[in-house]
């Protein structure tokens, strides 16, 4: 149906952050005194207008709620047509919401923690272009659409990490961030170009409409592609190594690119996708197994580190795990997976602004091993850090118990053997989680001081404080209110309807709590009963192994740098000295020695290329002569 | 009806000519008339181009006069859609081009122990010399006439490299001559043969009169083996100037010697005669021979794409880099037009403009840094973005469209060459999808090079653009812009042509394979 009253403004949406994106990098300087404020009021106007369309939403029933809002044409060629059209349904309405969210909370947060930064108005502008892009992505009413907001991200998330260029350890991580994804890319691609052969058209009603008829092979093919890019947007193995990298640039971007939004398009992908995934149980339990090797993967890397925000990347990595494997059990997991990635945008978008806070406070410095007892300095601070771990550990009544008790219980009910594999997996996680997020928790506020000397730790001002506030909010009650609200009933017109009752008491969720506790207890005999040692101890081999991020670095640089390195090397020599040297040999034959071509006169070649065009201009009279 | 195209080969000849009749020293006159007389050519074919009907006759804006009547040879001018759009990107490049070089001709030879005598007037003549020849070679629709100014723009680039290059000039002027004439005597001894074949009776196979005319030569009947020399000759000479591996170790050390503005009209347009040729003349001309070579084509294009990539990442200058990546782009756009889809052809004709535009901004600010700098040695700079903000931009937005960036004008083209090839060649178009990973690996490891990390001290001192260069390089990037968000206005110019060569070729669109599927169960779509 067509989208009507506020809904047919829903472009609105992407224009107000694009238009400040665009004010504030071709104002220039200019835009220095107010861009901050400019930055900040075009995604709270986004959120307004998706808040207004979300209720409009509401009025509607059923597949109702499902809105199309045509754009423009984007081309047409032959029998390709591609229409930019937006669709505004539960599950995109649902990011929105989310994007614009907490996408504002982090702007006003940045106004603050950027305030010293000379380049402040740049950050805002690329900020404004991500939640442009961002929203494009899920509002795209096609797979061409969706691709360019995937990209557009992506070059956001590259201007960002490297917001910091001069240092090259930003620089790097940028450029490595963006051709790690263009793996992934390459994957969705051929996707959609696989599409495009299959059913001719690359909207999605047109794809979704015509998957029944296509071969089993072809919508495995296409659901392992997808899964390929989501694997690159969503940093999971193989192509999880650029996120921790990532960490390079400004905090605000951490929490909101790869913590809260982007990094879940992945998951919103696959979810999207469903009418693809449904159809496939082989394309399924490969999103499930990269899901549950990466949700343990980022877990033990979480474990190590040391760097707070590195700490939290491996948590990142391993939540979005969870979110994939959820999405790869289809159906209700579809539900799961999008309550837990909402959540989740709470929680760590709340706990990467209170690393940031902290950040602040202690002169930039990440290093947990010089933090200690800050709770009792930065009260507000760690009230919401601490709301914001107990849902992450899934604490019985917060955000993640919900969610991710939820998921656990989902793949259990899978059953078979894949079913008990998965759920232990995602038990043993929950485990893991606890440990490595109380470890953080006691390295950072609990315990003695361990502060450099010029270190004096203060509150952040209001500007900072308050959105940590309200993301904590979110972090306590939003799995709650989603998965005990309905929220699969509202998603059933994109994903589905599906019985679903939450069990508040079940055999994986007291497994999962107790594990919990022992991760907490675990934690809490290391880091907190005993003195953190300022400089880390060598640790045993597995430690140094999850420090590593589990090899992957040295995975890609012996199986994929050097020999790269090696393939352009051999390269270049080939075309200089092989096929360079061929043709100039084959010159020299005719023109006599290359040496002499090189040294060759200004002059003579002056008179050496008028000869030739005499030669020519012979050679064509002679030759019409010989016809006529 | 007005001689448009006449009137715009005349133009830029005329004032060339006009330039070289201004007195000595007069170097600040020359470059305002040569700004003059190349926007004033850009404006009228902006003003002609809205004349063009999407929906109307083929060629538009015909003429056609009696050139040398004993041979059959015709002054014949006309543009259909991919004609038209390769005129728009030629005379939007050379004002700008003159911008951006105004003053390269005093300054170029780089560090040559014994640098010639330049003449900043006659630069500029070449530049209007060229662009005559450019429009003329687009606007021919008498393959003799098309030859002519084939060949002769050789000569206003071969001297523009040789005279105003870096250190390597000569090396590489000879080199790119040639190359060229190599591939140009064989087009010649082509064109020739077409005069015996079109001169046979109607009967014969021929026209009964001897004729070059286009629109004529698509009526011949060929046997195959002649149309297979035929298409060789022509194929040949195509692809050395587009250049196709393996003929393409000219163009390196013509972009990388060439001064920066040149180097845009090299890469930029010139080379697209080499594709335009073969989606022109090789394809219309010959299409059984084309159907034939298609395997081949298309092996090489892949090769290309792959390999000028690789190269690409190699390299150590920053022109050169530009030249390989360039090769890697020319495989997308032969891929495109031997993959004989209309996605792919339009794609691929879309290709010429996109890369001209992304690849000359490239060109120029690189040739902004060269000047300053006094180097194109990638290792020479460093930490720029500190510096020169502005410049690092446009760079990385040039940069960006190189590696087609969605939302910028590369992206629709290659995508659509993609898709296109695709929907016929599965293997090939995946393989040439890898070239997408490279691109992202050669544009952002150069921009960070360049422009990311410490500022180097060389590069402290350097000034950001000024506002004639600022002139010189907005225009292309917002085109990119453009053209990226909005490609089907231009894409419904080309299509009917496109729509034509196929017809010509006797190909049509692979249907979607479930919409096979429902017709063989009887279902509807």
């Amino acid at each position: 149906m067509k989208a009507e009253g506020i809904q047919a403004a829903s472009w609105l949406l992407i224009a107000l952050p694009l238009a400040g994106a665009a004010i504030l990098l071709l104002g220039g300087r200019r835009t220095d005194k107010w861009g901050h404020l400019l930055g900040a009021a075009m995604p709270l106007g986004s959120f307004a207008v998706g808040l207004a369309a979300f209720f409009q939403m509401l009025g509607y029933s059923g597949n109702a709620r499902i809105r199309h809002l045509h754009i423009y044409d984007y081309f047409v060629v032959g029998n390709f047509k591609v229409d930019m059209g937006l669709l505004i349904d539960p599950l995109s309405i649902s990011f929105v919401l989310l994007i614009t969210g907490v996408g504002s909370l982090i702007h006003i947060y940045s106004i603050g923690y950027m305030a010293h930064d000379p380049d402040r108005r740049r950050f805002f502008a690329y900020l404004n272009l991500f939640v442009a892009a961002m929203l494009l992505l899920v509002l795209a009413d096609n797979y061409l659409g969706l691709y360019i907001g995937w990209e557009g991200v992506g070059l956001a998330s590259y201007l960002l990490i490297g917001f910091w260029q001069y240092k090259p350890t930003a620089a790097v991580a940028a450029k490595k961030a963006f051709v790690v994804n263009r793996v992934g890319d390459f994957g969705l691609s051929v996707a959609i170009l696989l599409m495009f052969a299959t059913f001719g058209t690359v909207q999605f009603a047109g794809v979704y409409g015509g998957i029944g008829h296509a071969s089993q092979g072809t919508v495995t093919a296409i659901g392992l592609l997808l899964l390929l890019g989501a694997c690159g947007k969503s940093a999971q193995l193989p192509l999880q190594s650029w996120l921790l990298d990532a960490m390079e640039g400004p905090t605000p971007v951490s929490a909101l690119i790869h913590a809260a939004t982007m990094v879940t398009a992945g998951v919103y992908l696959i979810v999207r996708s469903n009418p693809i995934f449904n159809l496939s149980p082989d394309a399924r339990l490969a999103v499930t197994v990269v899901g549950a090797a990466t949700l343990l993967a980022g877990a033990i890397i979480g474990c190590a580190k040391d760097d707070i925000k590195k700490a939290l990347a491996g948590s990142t990595m391993s939540q979005i795990g969870y979110m994939m494997l959820a999405a790869g059990l289809g159906k209700v997991g579809y539900v799961f997976a999008i309550a837990h990635l909402i959540a989740h945008g709470f929680f760590k978008a709340g706990m990467f602004l209170g690393a940031g806070s902290v950040m602040h406070a202690m002169k930039e410095d990440v290093n947990m091993r010089k933090y200690g007892a800050l709770r009792t300095v930065m009260y507000i601070t760690f009230g919401t850090f601490f709301l914001g771990y107990l849902a992450i550990i899934g604490f019985p009544g917060l955000s993640g118990f919900f969610t991710k008790d939820g998921i656990i219980e989902t793949a259990f009910n899978k059953g078979g053997t894949s079913g008990a594999v998965l759920g232990t997996c995602a038990v043993l996680g929950a485990g893991i989680t606890a440990f490595y997020m109380s470890r953080l928790m006691f390295m950072t506020f609990f315990g003695e001081k361990r502060w450099d000397d010029d270190v004096h730790p203060h509150e952040s001002p209001l500007v900072m404080t308050i959105p940590l506030m309200l993301l904590a909010i979110g972090s306590v009650f939003a799995g709650g209110f989603l998965v005990l609200g309905g929220f699969a009933d509202f998603l059933a017109p994109v994903v589905g309807a599906q019985e679903h009752k939450f069990h508040w008491v079940s055999v994986p969720g007291t497994v999962t709590l107790l594990l919990m506790f022992a991760g907490v207890a675990l934690a809490w005999m290391q880091y907190g009963a005993r003195p953190v040692p300022r400089e880390a101890p060598r640790g045993s081999f597995l430690t140094v192994f999850a420090r590593r991020d589990l090899y992957g670095d040295a995975l890609n640089e012996s199986l994929l740098m050097r020999p790269g390195q090696w393939a352009t090397r051999l390269a270049v020599y080939f075309d200089t000295k092989g096929v360079d040297g061929l043709v100039n040999g084959l010159a020299a034959g005719v023109g006599g020695s290359s040496g002499r071509l090189r040294r060759v006169q200004t002059g003579f070649v002056r008179s050496y290329a008028l000869s030739m065009f005499l030669g020519a201009a012979l050679v064509v009279g002679a030759l019409f002569l010989v016809r006529i | 009806m007005f001689p448009w195209l006449s009137v715009l080969i005349a133009l830029p000849a005329v004032g060339a000519f006009g330039v070289t009749l201004l007195p000595k020293g007069a170097d600040e006159l020359a470059k305002r008339f040569a700004l003059a007389v190349s926007t004033l050519v850009a404006v009228l074919t902006v003003v002609m181009a809205f004349q063009f009907k999407t929906g109307g006759a083929r060629f538009q804006f015909t003429e056609s006069y009696w050139w040398i009547k004993a041979f059959g040879v015709h002054w014949a001018v006309g543009a259909d859609g991919v004609a038209l759009v390769l005129i728009l990107l030629s005379v939007i490049l050379v004002p700008l081009v003159v911008l951006a070089s105004w003053n390269d001709a005093e300054r170029s030879g780089g560090a040559s122990e014994n640098p010639p005598k330049r003449s900043v007037k006659i630069y500029f003549a070449l530049i209007l010399a060229l662009e005559a020849m450019m429009i003329g070679v687009f606007a021919s629709t008498d393959v003799f006439m098309f030859y002519v100014f084939f060949e002769a723009m050789l000569i206003p680039v071969y001297f523009i490299i040789g005279s105003y290059g870096g250190p390597q000039r000569s090396y590489a002027a000879v080199k790119f001559l040639l190359y060229s004439l190599a591939g140009g005597l064989l087009m010649l001894v082509a064109v020739i043969w077409l005069y015996p074949l079109s001169a046979r009776p109607v009967a014969a196979g021929g026209l009964g009169h001897p004729s070059f005319l286009f629109s004529e030569l698509t009526h011949l009947q060929i046997e195959p083996t002649t149309a297979k020399w035929l298409f060789m000759g022509f194929f040949i000479a195509f692809a050395i100037k587009a250049p196709l591996v393996p003929f393409h170790t000219w163009l390196p050390d013509a972009a990388g010697q060439a001064p920066a503005g040149a180097a845009v009209l090299i890469v930029g347009v010139l080379d697209k005669v080499g594709t335009y040729g073969m989606l022109r003349f090789c394809l219309e001309l010959f299409p059984g021979a084309a159907r034939w070579a298609t395997p081949l084509v298309l092996t090489l294009s892949v090769i290309g794409i792959v390999y000028g990539a690789i190269l690409a990442i190699g390299q150590v200058d920053l022109k050169r880099l530009i030249a390989y990546t360039s090769i890697s782009h020319f495989g997308f756009i032969t891929l495109g037009i031997f993959a004989m889809t209309s996605q792919a052809q339009a794609g691929a004709t879309l290709y010429m403009v996109n890369h001209g535009f992304s690849t000359g901004a490239l060109f120029i600010v690189a040739g902004f840094m060269i000047s300053r700098r006094g180097s194109a040695r990638i290792d020479a700079y460093g930490g720029v973005q500190k510096v020169a903000p502005l410049l690092a931009g446009t760079f990385l937005i040039a940069g960006l469209s190189g590696l087609s960036l969605p939302g910028l004008s590369s992206f629709v083209s290659e995508f659509l060459v993609l898709v296109g090839t695709f929907s016929r060649y599965r293997v090939p178009a995946v393989i040439a999808t890898v070239g997408m990973i490279l691109a992202a690996i050669y544009i952002l490891w150069m921009y960070q090079r360049t422009m990311n990390g410490p500022t180097a001290p060389a590069v402290s001192a350097m000034k950001d653009l000024s506002r004639r260069e600022v002139v010189a390089v907005v225009p292309i990037i917002a085109i990119i812009v453009a053209l990226g968000f909005f490609p089907k206005p231009i894409l419904d110019v080309i299509n009917p042509s496109v729509k034509q060569t196929l017809s010509r070729v006797h190909q049509v669109d692979p249907k979607p394979t479930v919409a096979d599927q429902l017709i063989k169960t009887g279902a509807r779509p």
